[in-house]
């Protein structure tokens, strides 16, 4: 591992003024397990390394104020998927944070991380489009608030600007009941990175909403609102039809040692199906977000 | 206090100091003034290396040694356990990905991983050939120089040898039904937790070794002959490796680790990365096509079978790989007549060497997938067709070898009762059975001392390595039991060829027999001589005194060894000694050199249910039952059965290397090479031995450890073809090549498809 | 640049000061700076879980922690399980039921297991396969390191 200039900031503006400066040349740290992999093999060799864990605006932490969930930026995937709102409002991010990596990656790994590290494959992004979350971001040009819609670009590129870094992720508290559920694709049952990662809501007034990961450049949401794919009675055609909309716009890379481009988009189907099953039938009996 | 230890699960000796964290691996072990070395690769599959720069490196602060071939002895010592083909550095060409071109030794880690980075090598990348289709081409270019192989008539092909075994007229052999089919078994590695380490350093006027090696008086032999040192000066240090699995037999970089530190005048220690062990050992990797011949009432007639092994850029031990694993792959049938012809060829990849199972699980897969088939064809349900082929306890299965050692029918059945087959399946689910087979030792010599010291406590000195599969523990409950003492008052001394007499090498599970009985015969030596003691004390004949387990019987009271022992010894104390020599001779004209000692011999059988969906196979109960001879430690019996039962599965549904279209590996390492975790088990895991005491070993006892991994791929594609209809030839059944069939099934009901 | 920086941690109940590299991980500092080779290397991609210790109770990879991390964390590894010599419920379990081959990983299957049961006293089958699929084990001893877990749980008071 090359060495670096290690910076523990103690505020927010600080860590934001030193980002600023280093720009490409720094990277935050957080939970690491990103990080500290591609510092080791040489794959990323900043000057500076930023270790946000000490800046007392950022502490872990999740609570509800208002009408929203605010999860900040050091929490770790562990506290996410144990948290009682994000269960009771979210219940397939809380899926998704469970399964990322094994229990000592969860212990480390925070949310914030996860999505700005922005792999394709990231488990926690297809429920983080299907609740709508916004990243809220500090920068030297103040806060901004990023629409999660608006957040990926591809392969480790945010919209995030010179100098910005994530100080939490809000999620509206649901106004309407909801099945959710995430699923995805390994090539084992133990921990795995996915080839397929999706997640799938339908809400008590009929909108479906599905998002999936990848099989693309980045992580993509589709939103059905005719009612067709909550419908359980409605014609099959029919929904096969709106799938494949949702559908078509995958594009899975064809150099992936995990699965083949043939077997993503295969498997898109699949898990697009079950989980729309699943996320009606969850709505149906009740074991709903919201 | 028990006198029984055989046949009992004391603690493992040597668990305490694993659980508190003080058993020392090799990179646990440092030496003043040590040196850390670091390897120089490069990133292609093959190339002819134009020309080395050190000089960078060799100014980074903290470097003192900065080697590649044209730094050592001219021309360059080969070595290798087989044949002396592979050279300390690359010489010329880098002949696979991870072949290293240079070596630096630094104070720090830092300094030797920056000074490798700086070793500037001119290089041309060459086309590489990474199958055995493009082996075999006749426009291919040879891996090796056909100037190593003298008067070899394929030495100027990439066939480095052919085996051929066979009895009977295959082709005279009357069948009414005959399978043909071609299979393939995956390039895998062997991803021990503990990574590769050596480390050596000079020690008076000779050298002394610390490395992860299996066999270290092999290796001791090698490095003698490389350096020019005497074998008395030549110190190899084994400590227990942390798992070997055959990776670890043979020799690798202990070679340039020793001249490093024989230049630099200090320790100079290697420690692997994960990566670089991908790069340094795997199996050998197979194509097979079989053709069965059955007739309609049920009986073999043939098998003819091909078996091309994909070895490595180097030989390292993989022809004797093929030669061993192809041989028993007709498989343990009354078969009148076979033809096997086994080929080790050639690659541009990495060396492949022993690994569990030793040549034996990749033609196995073919054959017993075949058998399957057959059975199918003839109607006869798969169980009983090999119960009815089976060779009887006594009956040779090859004719001029070693007969069947064991009642391989009880085994079988057992393992049918255990699967509940012929009792009706859930939908969806289907069952597979299949035999393994392996030869135990062929030729052997293992030397053990043991002695008994004044207040009745032991040391057994044993060549063998203990990598788990808990050789210690064994050598200790038979010296405990036979000598009297209590599991705790006995030590095993082991891995240090200075201290420790000669052990030939620890593999095809070898050890409880070989050394095992070697440790037999030392204990049985200081009986005698407690007997003879005994005599002298009380005034008797020796005929009137047995010493047997620890006790001492007088023709009118029993005593201790202990009660004999110190009168016997005396005011001036002192110890008794023993010594016991197991020895298997060579056969020149053996095809193996010699005839199998024993034979593991395993039935697995499998419940498995497949998501068509996905293509995930879930495998709903594992049965494994082995044919053990003597379970001398039944609970170490059962954890070698079921982790090599695991490791099976492992090759069969998630373990291969990828490579890309230039021939380099692309999942070096954890992330995209899939092993099982603790969540990737069976949902049922059934392990039982069959125990009739006819093994050479001790008390009874045969080799084990192999066994329940040889047959498991052919198991689960059996139980897939059952309840699917389809059938796959390749391993891995990785979801997404299951899925790939079930489509194809699906598109053409004719192809492929499979009547119940 | 500073290459080094000083770091205050407790390591097995004992508060050690040292100077880290900034660019070593706790897995280095532990094995290399404080010689506690109990704790092993392996995949250093946080993988394997060979490496696992817990820091402030919590199972982590040490090799993907950089050493400056530890600064003001409690770090417990294998080598304080024993209190006074004497082996801990969970190191006697994984003797008597066999859950130790060649024990390459089993310092790091103790310590995620130790924190599994810290945070759920009597796990069910599948939370213990599920806590523990972080650490690799090629010997394959899964069954018997379930079964030692197991057995500590249900010889823990409800």
């Amino acid at each position: 591992m090359q060495t670096f200039a290690y910076e523990r900031p103690a505020t927010l503006a600080e860590a934001v003024a030193l980002l600023d400066t280093h720009d490409a040349d720094s990277r935050v740290l957080a939970g690491g397990t990103d990080l500290v992999l591609r510092l080791r093999s040489g794959s990323e060799k900043p000057s500076v390394v930023i270790d946000i864990k000490r800046i007392a605006d950022l502490r872990p932490g999740i609570r509800e104020a208002a009408g929203a969930v605010t999860i900040g930026a050091t929490t770790v995937m562990t506290d996410v998927a144990a948290s009682p709102l994000v269960r009771r409002h979210f219940r397939a991010l809380a899926e998704a944070a469970a399964i990322v990596g094994s229990v000592q990656i969860r212990n480390r790994a925070t949310l914030a991380g996860n999505i700005c590290n922005a792999s394709p494959a990231a488990d926690t992004a297809p429920p983080l489009l299907v609740y709508g979350a916004t990243v809220v971001a500090a920068g030297p040009r103040g806060p901004r608030r990023i629409p999660i819609t608006d957040f990926f670009v591809e392969s480790g590129v945010t919209t995030l600007g010179r100098g910005e870094l994530v100080t939490a992720i809000e999620l509206p508290v649901p106004s309407r009941r909801s099945g959710t559920v995430h699923l995805r694709r390994t090539r084992r049952r133990g921990h795995d990175l996915a080839s397929v990662t999706l997640c799938c809501s339908v809400d008590e007034g009929g909108v479906t909403r599905l998002a999936y990961g990848s099989v693309g450049p980045r992580p993509v949401l589709f939103v059905d609102e005719t009612g067709t794919l909550a419908d359980p009675k409605a014609d099959d055609e029919a929904k096969e039809r709106i799938l494949e909309k949702m559908f078509a716009g995958a594009s899975p890379s064809k150099r992936s040692m995990r699965a083949s481009p043939e077997y993503r988009l295969a498997m898109l189907r699949v898990l697009g199906r079950r989980a729309l099953h699943t996320a009606i039938d969850r709505l149906a009996e009740g074991r709903t977000d919201g | 206090m028990s006198a029984v230890k055989v046949g009992a699960s004391p603690w493992r000796v040597g668990g305490d100091a694993r659980v508190t964290g003080h058993q020392e691996y090799v990179a646990d072990i440092h030496l003043p003034g040590e040196l850390h070395a670091k390897l120089v690769t490069l990133p292609v599959a093959r190339a002819r290396i134009l020309r080395v720069d050190t000089s960078a490196a060799a100014q980074v602060p903290g470097v003192r040694v900065v080697v590649t071939a044209a730094d050592l002895p001219q021309p360059v010592p080969r070595y290798g356990p087989q044949f002396k083909d592979r050279p300390v550095l690359a010489v010329g060409e880098t002949k696979y990905h991870g072949e290293p071109v240079a070596a630096v030794a630094a104070d720090s880690k830092a300094a030797a991983e920056a000074a490798a980075g700086l070793v500037r090598v001119e290089y041309e990348e060459l086309p590489a050939i990474v199958t055995i289709t493009s082996a075999l081409d006749s426009a291919a270019p040879l891996v090796q120089d056909p100037a190593l192989r003298p008067g070899d008539p394929l030495a100027a092909t990439n066939v480095m040898r052919v085996h051929r075994v066979g009895w009977g007229d295959v082709d005279a052999e009357p069948a009414d039904v005959v399978i043909e089919n071609s299979y393939s078994f995956p390039m895998v590695t062997h991803f021990a937790i503990e990574p590769h380490a050596f480390m050596a350093a000079p020690d008076g006027d000779g050298i002394a070794v610390w490395t992860t090696i299996q066999h270290p008086y092999w290796l001791q032999r090698i490095l003698s002959g490389i350096l020019g040192l005497p074998l008395s000066r030549v110190r190899v240090i084994a400590p227990d490796p942390g798992g070997g699995f055959g990776g670890k037999q043979q020799i690798k970089y202990e070679p340039v680790v020793a001249f490093m530190a024989l230049q630099a005048g200090r320790p100079v220690r290697l420690v692997l990365t994960l990566e670089e062990t991908f790069q340094a050992v795997r199996r050998t990797a197979a194509e097979v096509r079989v053709r069965t011949g059955v007739r309609s009432d049920g009986t073999l007639a043939f098998q003819d079978i091909k078996a091309d092994y994909l070895m490595g850029a180097y030989v390292d031990i993989a022809d004797r790989v093929v030669n061993k694993g192809s041989y028993v792959g007709a498989g343990p049938y009354r078969m009148p007549a076979a033809r096997i012809v086994a080929r080790g060829i050639l690659s541009h990849t990495v060396p492949a060497t022993a690994f569990r199972g030793f040549g034996n699980p990749q033609i196995n897969w073919a054959v017993e997938s075949n058998l399957d088939e057959a059975a199918r064809a003839l109607g006869i349900d798969r169980l009983e067709f090999r119960l009815r082929n089976l060779a009887r306890k006594g009956e040779a299965f090859i004719p001029w070898d070693t007969p069947a050692d064991g009642d391989w029918q009880q085994t079988v059945r057992r393992a049918g009762e255990l699967i509940g087959w012929g009792t009706p399946l859930p939908v969806g689910h289907g069952r597979g059975i299949a035999i393994g087979i392996k030869s135990g030792p062929t030729t052997g010599l293992s030397y053990s001392t043991v002695r008994l010291l004044a207040d009745g406590s032991v040391i057994v000195y044993a060549g063998t390595s203990d990598m788990g599969q808990g050789a210690r523990t064994v050598f200790a409950q038979i010296a405990a039991q036979e000598l009297g003492a209590p599991m705790d008052w006995v030590t095993v001394v082991m891995g240090d060829t200075a201290i420790v007499p000669y052990d030939a090498q620890t593999s095809a599970s070898r050890s409880t027999v070989l050394m095992g009985n070697a440790v037999l015969k030392a204990c049985k030596s200081i009986q005698s001589q407690i007997r003879t003691m005994a005599a002298r004390l009380h005034r008797l004949d020796e005929a009137a005194i047995t010493v047997e387990r620890g006790v001492v019987r007088l023709p009118d009271r029993e005593l201790t060894i202990l009660e004999v022992l110190k009168p016997g010894l005396g005011s001036l104390g002192g110890e008794l000694t023993g010594n016991g020599e197991s020895r298997k001779d060579a056969e020149p004209d053996h095809p193996l050199q010699g005839a199998p000692a024993f034979f593991e011999f395993n039935c697995t059988a499998i419940e498995a249910r497949v998501d068509e969906g996905t293509g995930d196979v879930v495998i709903v109960r594992h049965v494994t039952v082995s044919d053990v001879g003597k379970a001398i430690n039944p609970l170490q019996v059962r954890m070698q059965d079921e982790g090599a039962a695991i490791m099976g599965l492992g090759h069969t549904l998630m373990e291969h290397y990828i490579f890309d279209e230039a021939g380099r590996v692309r999942n070096l390492g954890a992330i995209d090479y899939r092993i099982p975790t603790s969540m990737d088990l069976p949902l049922e895991l059934h392990s039982e031995v069959v125990e009739n005491a006819d093994g050479p070993g001790p008390y009874g006892a045969k080799g084990m450890s192999e066994g329940a991994l040889l047959c498991v791929a052919a198991a689960v594609a059996a139980a897939v073809r059952e309840a699917t209809g389809v059938v796959i030839r390749d391993l891995p059944l990785t979801p997404e090549r299951v899925w790939r069939a079930v489509q194809e099934r699906d598109r053409d009901p004719a192809h492929g498809r499979d009547e119940r | 640049m500073v290459d080094t920086l000083p770091i205050e941690m407790t390591v097995n109940g004992r508060r050690r000061a040292l100077e880290v590299a900034v660019n070593s991980t706790l897995l280095d500092v532990l094995r290399d700076d404080l010689e506690l080779t109990g704790t092993k290397e392996c995949c250093d991609v946080g993988e394997c879980g060979a490496c696992t210790v817990l820091v402030n109770g919590l199972a982590v990879d040490s090799c993907l922690m950089l050493a400056v991390e530890a600064d003001g964390a409690e770090v417990s590894t294998v080598e304080g399980l024993a209190q006074d010599g004497k082996l801990n419920p969970l190191q006697q379990a994984f003797l008597d039921k066999g859950a130790v081959q060649c024990g390459f990983c089993t310092p790091g299957q103790l310590m995620a297991a130790q924190a599994l049961l810290a945070a759920n006293p009597h796990p069910t089958l599948d939370e213990v396969q599920e806590g523990l699929s972080g650490n690799l084990c090629r010997c394959a001893c899964y069954v018997q390191i379930t079964e030692a877990v197991l057995a500590v749980a249900e010889g823990t008071p409800q």
